[in-house]
């Protein structure tokens, strides 16, 4: 699987592994810039495709504004998950698209936070649209 | 000894020193009625066991808690840069790690900023006197005349100064932290108190390796176990190893112990192809039937038990008086996991008849003796070094996939065994959050005051942590030569939160102890989620009964005056909240362990007409948590305690067949995700002048008990029986 891959022989272990179902969301890239979960795709079906992981998202010290917004709004708590939120709320905002809290909520659904900090997570979402 | 060496100097990722520090603290004593100083200081009251000074003037801050989401890490740095006048970036944090961090059991029970950063408080206070009077000593001039700032100690009038490093020469501050340790005035305080961005958080949204799931080693293997199906479940012969090696290349070992499977491979991924190659093809004779089919409630009834008083006063038996209004009901809740989002995870060395471990373990030195008495070591061979996992929320799988790893790398010498669970590991094998059943009968006046409570509840454990012990590891009952499970005595857990704090003259609270089907351990809160939800609960019905309102009815019986503010400060906050059609608003209170944080919370419930789906739309919260000193950190704690509690109160339950657990991923045991989650608001009552209180696990009794109380509400049916699910909902049969 890409997460395999990217946890294993490229050594990127920030995609998280958390359910190998697509069930949580925290192994979240992009695939030629759109959202997608790496547990459930093949590493050979990604050939050719450019793949970002939370590795790829800042510029050196800078940080992207999406990271930028979570640490701002304290959008976690133990932070396993945060990379897949990162990732999906990344892909959510990058068509500019001013989304209200609902909308955010249900494009978020797919990723699970286990220590709940889904209040703080949509306040940096609803921060980094703004940008 | 003291004795220092460095371990794994070169690792690539890593570089982990550590020394031994010699001779274990005492066994714990009794605190000291007369000693201020924190228990976890007493316990080990060396200065130098809590902080360093390094060459650089930088402080070392060492804790024996783990990062466990909590903000420890940052908490207690806050404590050391404000004691020592320093930058809080000139503060690095150790985290609890055998033979280097002080002992401190485990990181549970809330209790991380009560001990371990006061004692760092201490401890730099301590540091502070030191490096004064050194500076004293050196320069000639008072004590009184000098000012200690950014690592330096210098004259009042700035001419003369010494940095920490010149001070000390190499050396460290030696002695204990004395009894007449002055504290820094909190009149002065410049950094506690103050909201601080956790010093980890920039780390993880650039998603640097923090946790143990993402540790590397050089020469690492992989390795996965395949435990039995259900609770007894035991291995039978004819599984082919050589087959499974054959067909799946990159298997290095296949270990099988009893019935304790397990395959070790030359990757990760290699690992789990031989987990799917063999769990098809293990054969497991079932072990007892678990009662399934059956009310849960009615078969913790069932079980034998032991009794023990928890708080009797007055008499709860008599006839009822003139006017007086007698209430009975049950409540129940069910069995529910930890869930945490990465399975838990551990790395094994066996090098050189030393054992080391890398592990998420909530207490490093209880596994370390655990798992030396599972693989027959004295303790001085095995080090546990903690390393953040994923959000526990209590006692979860930490600790077995720790031993499981030590079995495996003693089975593979010299090669570092990474093992992480499968999800479904994790769902079907983590201890579970004991099952709770509620008997209650209260008493109202003519005047509507409570004169009666008589609570009877019945619980498996709430705390079976391996303690130092072999038999709680998962593995230990697999093995051809089992380590025989030894049920905890006490009923650890169980009776937390079940005596009200209201003003009742008769009470009785009787706790039965049971051994329920399935293995269960600490989960946030431990028994204070089922008492919270029971009692109060049972207050709001009586509220209702005796024709009251619920915040006037709860403050008539209330003299706690910090337990007043909340409840007033929560009214407050929503008195100009209006339920909609269908909605309802419910209001519960408690103090977490009656001796920790204060928490109100009103919940604002919208149930569905038609299909009775209760959503819970807004929960609002009063705190109070003593002297707080990091507002984000509380107010974080807070926001995400009340939402998983809410996910606990409408959607999870453990569900179970005759063989086994039938929650295996996220769809047969889900939980709140973004698009259900309420909104929240926290409101922080900040007690300068009182001890900081643990206040992690605070919002989630109370919750479960608002929610309750909202859908009744909104809909004329009280749910007694957690989860509250559109099924339980049908409206009541009203009588023509």
């Amino acid at each position: 699987m890409l997460l395999d891959a990217l946890r294993e022989q490229l050594h990127l272990t920030g995609t998280k592994k958390g359910c190998d179902h697509g069930q949580c969301g925290a192994c979240t890239v992009h695939i030629d810039g759109q959202s997608a979960l790496s547990c459930l795709t093949l590493a050979v079906m990604s050939e050719g495709r450019a793949i970002t992981t939370i590795e790829g998202l800042a510029r050196g010290e800078e940080l992207h504004p999406v990271q930028e917004a979570f640490v701002k709004h304290d959008a976690f708590q133990c932070g396993y998950c945060t990379p897949g939120q990162i990732m999906a709320a990344t892909a959510l905002v990058q068509d500019r698209q001013q989304r209200s809290a609902a909308e955010i909520r249900e494009a978020m659904s797919g990723n699970l936070c286990r220590c709940a900090a889904y209040a703080n997570i949509i306040a940096a979402i609803q921060e980094a649209q703004r940008a | 000894m003291p004795t220092r060496r460095t371990f794994l100097k070169d690792s690539g990722r890593l570089t982990i020193a550590f020394c031994l520090l010699g001779a274990l603290p005492a066994a714990a004593e009794a605190p000291a009625a007369d000693d201020p100083r924190p228990g976890s200081l007493q316990d080990n009251p060396r200065l130098n066991a809590w902080l360093e000074v390094l060459a650089d003037g930088r402080v070392r801050v060492l804790t024996g808690k783990l990062e466990l989401g909590q903000g420890i890490t940052t908490a207690v740095a806050q404590m050391a840069a404000e004691e020592l006048n320093t930058p809080l970036r000139q503060v690095e944090v150790l985290l609890a790690e055998t033979g280097r961090t002080p002992d401190e059991r485990y990181t549970a029970g809330s209790a991380s900023i009560e001990q371990s950063a006061l004692s760092v408080r201490w401890a730099a206070a301590a540091a502070r006197q030191q490096l004064v009077q050194l500076a004293a000593n050196r320069l000639r001039v008072p004590a009184a005349q000098l000012v200690l700032a950014d690592g330096t100690v210098r004259t009042a009038d700035g001419r003369r100064q010494l940095t920490f490093a010149e001070l000390l020469g190499g050396r460290q501050l030696t002695g204990e932290v004395p009894l007449d340790t002055r504290l820094k005035p909190k009149s002065e305080y410049q950094v506690v108190g103050q909201p601080r961005p956790r010093a980890d958080i920039e780390r993880m949204v650039r998603a640097e390796p923090v946790y143990v799931q993402d540790l590397r080693l050089p020469g690492m293997v992989h390795a996965r176990v395949l435990h039995p199906p259900g609770p007894g479940a035991r291995l039978q012969p004819g599984f082919d190893a050589e087959a499974l090696r054959r067909a799946v290349p990159g298997v290095l070992q296949v270990v099988v112990d009893g019935s304790f499977v397990a395959v070790i491979a030359d990757s990760e991924w290699a690992a789990i192809r031989a987990y799917d190659w063999a769990k098809p093809r293990l054969r497991w004779a079932a072990g007892p039937a678990l009662p399934a089919g059956k009310p849960l409630a009615e078969v913790l009834r069932s079980l034998p038990a032991q009794t023990e008083e928890v708080a009797r006063q007055g008499a709860v038996d008599g006839a009822p008086a003139a006017g007086e209004k007698t209430f009975r009901a049950t409540y129940f809740k069910p069995y529910l996991m930890h869930g945490s989002i990465g399975p838990s995870c551990a790395l094994a060395l066996f090098d050189k008849d030393q054992l080391h471990l890398w592990t998420h373990s909530q207490g490093v030195y209880p596994l370390r003796a655990s798992v030396a008495k599972l693989l027959g070591l004295p303790e001085d061979r095995v080090h546990a070094k903690g390393v953040p996992g994923a959000g526990c929320y209590g006692h979860n799988g930490a600790d077995d996939v720790a031993a499981e790893a030590a079995l495996l790398a003693r089975a593979l010498p010299g090669r570092p065994v990474r093992l992480q669970w499968m999800r479904d590991d994790e769902h079907r094998h983590e201890p579970y959050g004991s099952a709770m059943l509620f008997d209650l009968q209260a008493r109202l006046d003519a005047r509507g005051r409570l004169t009666h409570w008589h609570m009877e509840l019945w619980s498996d454990t709430h705390s079976s942590r391996p303690a130092g012990q072999p038999d709680k590891l998962l593995p230990a009952q697999l093995l051809a030569r089992p380590v025989a499970y030894q049920r905890n005595e006490l009923s650890g857990g169980t009776s937390r939160n079940s005596e009200p704090l209201y003003q009742i003259p008769n009470l009785l609270i009787r706790t039965h102890s049971v051994q329920g089907p399935l293995r269960v351990s600490a989960l946030r809160s431990l028994g204070a989620f089922g008492n919270v939800f029971a009692l109060e609960s049972g207050v709001d019905e009586l509220a209702q009964l005796a024709g009251q309102d619920p915040y006037e009815f709860r403050l008539a019986h209330l003299t706690d005056e910090r337990a007043r503010a909340v409840i007033k400060e929560v009214r407050r906050l929503t008195q100009r909240v209006h339920p909609g059609p269908h909605e309802g608003l419910g209001l519960a209170f408690a103090q977490y362990k009656n001796k920790a944080a204060y928490l109100a919370v009103v919940a604002r419930v919208y149930v569905e007409p038609e299909q009775r789906v209760p959503h819970v739309r807004q929960l609002w919260a009063a705190i109070d948590a003593g002297e707080v000193i990091n507002p984000d950190g509380l107010r974080n704690q807070t926001e995400g305690g009340l939402i998983q509690a809410a996910s606990w109160t409408l959607l999870e339950q453990v569900r179970f067949d005759e063989q086994q657990v039938r929650c295996h991923d996220w769809e047969t045991y889900p939980i709140y995700r973004f698009d259900e989650a309420p909104r929240v608001e926290v409101s922080i009552l900040n007690r300068p002048d009182q001890p900081p209180l643990g206040a992690g696990e605070a919002a989630q009794g109370p919750t479960a008990a608002a929610i309750a109380s909202a859908v009744q509400r909104a809909c004329g049916v009280r749910v007694r029986e957690l989860p509250i699910r559109p099924e339980k909902l049908a409206p009541p049969i009203t009588e023509t």
